[in-house]
């Protein structure tokens, strides 16, 4: 079974005023999620370029993740 | 100060001493990492006061995560060590040694030119909701406790379900005015602020459980704050009902509650709920009275603080501040700007002494970086004790970037904030001669100030760091994973480190600010922040479009409260004048302002003669550009001919204040709404009840007889107005409500005004031929279309300023430098305009008490050799931090002004060029992170 499961890498974009600080307060309550994630902080969404998105496909990210 | 209680003020205003209190914590807030084992390991169980009792805690433990100091304490009432000698199994858990019984309470004294009271609200007592079956059935609960147990960190993680069998409800009621307009409980005031958080709660619920039906049962609906109606409408189209009823009781009935309700016209009915929600209000204090002892000023007869209507925010003692509910119950915006106006008074007040007591830190001299300098980068991994190490392989992830590019040493520490942990840094960056620093610990959003302060005391610039997070969005939250956690540290510190080989210093930028203000309005609002601004020791150009100062005030003659206005307005422009900081230009009007925050210059035009035009440079600017009462040409569907018996609300307070003898008439209706809510203007004007009120009481006054009609829709009196509604009704003046659907009809034209209206006691049309109809007409925003545009700040759909943060922003405006206050702001009662302007007057003084403005390294600069000139950035800028210039060669470009520039990077990502870059957020380094983390 173990081989069939899909463990997708998603690349998430975090609004550091927002988003960002969303992530570290489920932190600091001890929410548990999968740990599937790999994040870059960004000063706002506005700053995500889609050519991000579109480089972070084609590095292998089965899903793109924004957070703002 | 936390922890610490006031126990009195003695001296004068200018040199007080207070005495404080400073009870023990029983932990070192310096050294406690706010971990969290401490709790996990404390073996007794405490009631959760954070979370309205719904949930245990420990002795040893933190309110919330975001308290300020992030530090645990010990409730000393429940410690096994503090009460019974025992236990002391914190002591050892605690990795930084941060636990100390042996704390002692501290008196202090401190030396203060003023004080600010601002001990917020108190509860409502349990008698006043026992009357609903709280405290005997579990299913009825008090908005407080509603709204934690909504809250999706709360205990229940938002999911609602009952407490009597956890099932979830498929219906639930609000019961509004619980505690509050209730002389039962000594609470004649209206708490102001329940109908709008009964509706947000209502929306989160609906938003939770979308099949949950939710009523709520009101008196009147008082939704009279900026947009609060418009919130109201979203709530109805949600499904959520609104129903005018008075409920009698609450009784279980079988496994529900069943809920006895009367209507406005005398119906009795009953309807079964699954749950009941308390919108309980705000009460004064607990220690109201102590405290207005400890200090010496008085209490008003709801034991609030006393205030008067032009000084809202002075106690009975000079020196002595309020701010907040403590002032009157209110809202977030309204406590907010008055916390800001207060601080302004204080200012003011201290102003002799700014400046004073500071000591400026030495940074060695910054190293500075050839362009193809090596890289040498020092990794740093955290283990924070055990909260990463506990989960986190450190060892492996420290081994894991030996011998990656750049990399040219690497450690691990067990905690990196601590002070020998700092010198430790210093000493490496040394030692390696590192120019690039990457620390793998907790979250950048509360350490990274710590680090790149030990890095500049290291002589690096500090935006040679980078910060990887493997605690709160790693450890943390994949406690019970510790395989992947490590995977994920791994990718994340491989990611930063291909960031950090691609940082560069930045410049540490300042923008002088010129020493001067600009207020834009000379009516009560701008006068009080420029006098506000004055007295904080800053030269004012105050511009008036008309001929004088005063505004609309002029017309007012009497408040609620029986103060005179005329006599306050003559003495404020007498003030104004008076003051050699302020320099009054009436008859002038702003036709250009340039520039920006700091570095203003307005064009200023004569309205007289022959026009002539000045310029000013200015700091900063406030828009107090006021509004006037509207005068609607149709009112609830009928043409309106104004005439001397058809007057709008403010015609009637000159009448009244007037020598004539048949000012009061014998007969008088009022219409309230009349061209607002949807009629002509979509929102409420906040001040025409208000007004109906302090004006049907006039007329009472003058004439006892008079038959006096009000027709209203909700009347909202919000606060202690509520007493003034309260005597009008005593007086014998006829509250009538009306709705949308049945629509008074007016009929104006002729020598008697008619009125027809739906009388609900009654169950019929009425007509009246009163002596005088009054409308209550709203108020409109003064020129807010053009000036907007000027400023190049927003305005709202009803053409008031929109302001940079509902709620925590309240007087700012999107671009930086401008700040709003008065009735270009919102309607509003003139209290909330003085306080309002006081604001405007404390936040604009910011800058220019520094001197300058401090520029985040984050700001955006344009490559102007890649730059095309097509303008887009500067289209999308909220913040009007992009402008076009013609270079030398006479072509367009754009340049960031950083002053104004918030780092969103808008601009960056929309560049067809990119000619744009972001401090510390480049495309470069973006990419090497998603490549890195593809790798």
């Amino acid at each position: 079974m173990a081989q069939d499961e899909f463990n997708p890498r998603i690349l998430g974009f975090l609004c550091n005023w927002c988003c960002y600080a969303a992530a570290d307060a489920a932190g600091v309550s001890r929410y548990q999620y999968p740990p599937n994630l790999r994040t870059i902080r960004i000063m706002c969404t506005g700053r995500l370029d889609p050519a991000f998105v579109f480089r972070g496909f084609a590095e292998g990210a089965d899903g793109i993740f924004t957070g703002g | 100060m936390s922890n610490t209680d006031f126990l009195g003020l003695d001296g004068k205003p200018g040199n007080f001493t207070a005495r404080l209190r400073i009870r023990p914590r029983y932990i070192d807030a310096d050294k406690c990492t706010a971990c969290g084992m401490c709790t996990q390991y404390c073996p007794r169980h405490l009631v959760d006061e954070y979370n309205e009792g719904l949930a245990l805690t420990r002795p040893i433990h933190i309110d919330y995560p975001q308290a300020v100091p992030a530090s645990y304490f010990i409730d000393p009432e429940a410690c096994l060590h503090l009460k019974h000698g025992t236990c002391k199994i914190c002591v050892p858990v605690c990795q930084t040694r941060a636990i100390d019984f042996d704390q002692q309470p501290e008196e202090v004294e401190l030396k203060v030119g003023a004080a600010v009271m601002a001990p917020g609200f108190g509860r409502i007592p349990d008698t006043a909701l026992e009357q609903y079956n709280y405290g005997a059935h579990p299913d009825v609960v008090t908005s407080l406790e509603f709204e934690r147990m909504l809250c999706a960190s709360g205990p229940f993680e938002g999911e609602l379900r009952r407490f009597s069998d956890r099932r979830h409800p498929r219906n639930l009621a609000f019961i509004q005015c619980v505690g509050s307009r209730d002389l039962g409980c000594d609470n004649g005031y209206c708490s102001s602020v329940c109908c709008m958080y009964a509706i947000k709660e209502a929306m989160v619920a609906k938003e939770h459980e979308p099949e949950l039906e939710i009523t709520i049962y009101y008196m009147d609906m008082r939704t009279q704050g900026k947009g609060f109606d418009a919130a109201r409408a979203r709530a109805e189209a949600m499904g959520i009902k609104f129903v005018r009823a008075r409920v009698a009781d609450v009784m279980p009935w079988e496994d529900r509650l069943k809920l006895t309700y009367a209507t406005m016209d005398g119906g009795h009915y009953f309807e079964a709920y699954d749950m009941v929600v308390l919108s309980v209000g705000l009460d004064s204090p607990a220690d109201a009275a102590g405290l207005a002892d400890r200090a010496g000023f008085e209490l008003n007869h709801y034991d609030f603080c006393r205030t008067s209507t032009f000084a809202p925010l002075q106690t009975s003692k000079e020196g002595v501040l309020v701010a907040g509910a403590f002032q009157g119950p209110k809202d977030i915006p309204e406590s907010v700007t008055q916390s800001s106006a207060a601080a302004g008074l204080v200012s003011a007040l201290a102003k002799k002494d700014r400046g004073k007591g500071y000591v400026v830190k030495d940074y060695p001299e910054e190293q500075q970086l050839a362009d193809d300098e090596e890289i040498r980068i020092g990794v740093f991994v955290c283990h924070c004790g055990v909260n990463i190490a506990g989960v986190v392989d450190v060892p492996n992830v420290d081994q894991y970037v030996e011998g990656m590019e750049g990399v040219v040493y690497h450690a691990q520490s067990l905690y990196s904030c601590s002070q020998d942990a700092q010198e430790v840094l210093k000493q490496k960056i040394k030692e390696h001669n590192l120019n690039r620093v990457v620390m793998a610990a907790c979250s950048p959003r509360t350490h990274e100030p710590l680090f790149q302060e030990t890095l500049k005391d290291a002589g690096l610039n500090r935006c040679l760091f980078e910060m990887v997070n493997i605690r709160d969005q790693c450890s943390w939250v994949h406690a019970n994973e510790p395989k992947a956690a490590t995977d994920k540290s791994k990718d994340l510190v491989r990611m930063g480190i291909a960031k950090a080989r691609h940082i560069k210093p930045l410049p540490e930028q300042t923008v002088p600010v010129i020493d001067k203000a600009m207020v834009i309005g000379g009516g009560v609002a701008g006068m009080t922040a420029a006098l506000s601004l004055a007295e904080q020791g800053f030269a004012t150009a105050l511009v008036e479009k008309e001929g004088q100062l005063g505004g609309h005030l002029k017309d007012a003659r009497y408040t609620m409260h029986g103060e005179p206005v005329e006599k306050t307005l003559k003495d404020l422009v007498a003030r104004v004048k008076k003051n050699k900081n302020i320099e009054v230009l009436t008859d002038t009007e702003l036709v250009q302002l340039n520039g920006y925050v700091g570095n203003f210059s307005s064009q200023l035009k004569s309205r007289k003669g022959k026009g002539g035009e000045t310029t000013v440079d200015h700091g900063i600017v406030v828009v107090a550009t006021g509004g006037r009462e509207h005068r609607p040409e149709k009112v609830l569907g009928s043409p309106v001919d104004y005439s001397a018996k058809v007057i709008t609300q403010n015609e009637l307070e000159q009448r009244l204040s007037g020598k004539a003898k048949n000012r009061a008439p014998n007969s008088v209706v009022m219409v309230q709404c009349a061209g607002s809510r949807g009629d002509d203007l979509a929102y409420c004007s906040k001040n025409c009840c208000n007004n109906a009120v302090k004006n049907a009481l006039k007329i009472k006054e003058i004439n006892p007889e008079s038959q006096v009609v009000v027709l209203y829709r909700d009347l909202r009196t919000y606060g202690y107005a509520e007493d003034a509604y309260r005597q009008a009704r005593e007086k014998g003046v006829l509250f009538v409500p009306y709705s949308m659907e049945t629509k008074p009809g007016l009929t104006t034209g002729g020598k008697t005004p008619k009125v027809s209206f739906y009388d609900p006691i009654l169950r019929d049309d009425v007509e009246l031929k009163p002596d005088l109809l009054v409308l209550s007409t709203g108020i409109v925003p003064e020129d807010t279309q053009e000036l907007s545009r000027l400023l190049r700040v927003p305005i709202n759909e009803d053409k008031f300023y929109l302001e940079a943060h509902v709620k925590l922003r309240p007087v700012e405006l999107p671009v930086a430098g401008v700040y709003v206050c008065g009735l270009a702001h919102s309607p509003q009662p003139v209290e909330e305009i003085v306080v309002q302007a006081q604001a405007a007057a404390a936040k604009a003084a910011i800058p220019l008490v520094k001197g300058y403005v401090s520029v985040e390294p984050t700001v955006s600069t344009v490559d102007q050799s890649l730059c095309i000139g097509c303008g887009l950035c500067e289209s999308l800028c909220p913040y009007q931090a992009i402008r076009m210039f013609k270079d030398d060669n006479n072509k367009r470009k754009a340049e960031t002004v950083t002053a104004s520039c918030k780092g969103c990077g808008i601009c960056a990502a929309h560049c067809p060029v990119f000619a744009i870059s972001m401090g510390g957020f480049t495309d470069e380094q973006i990419t090497a992170q998603i490549e890195a983390f593809g790798a």
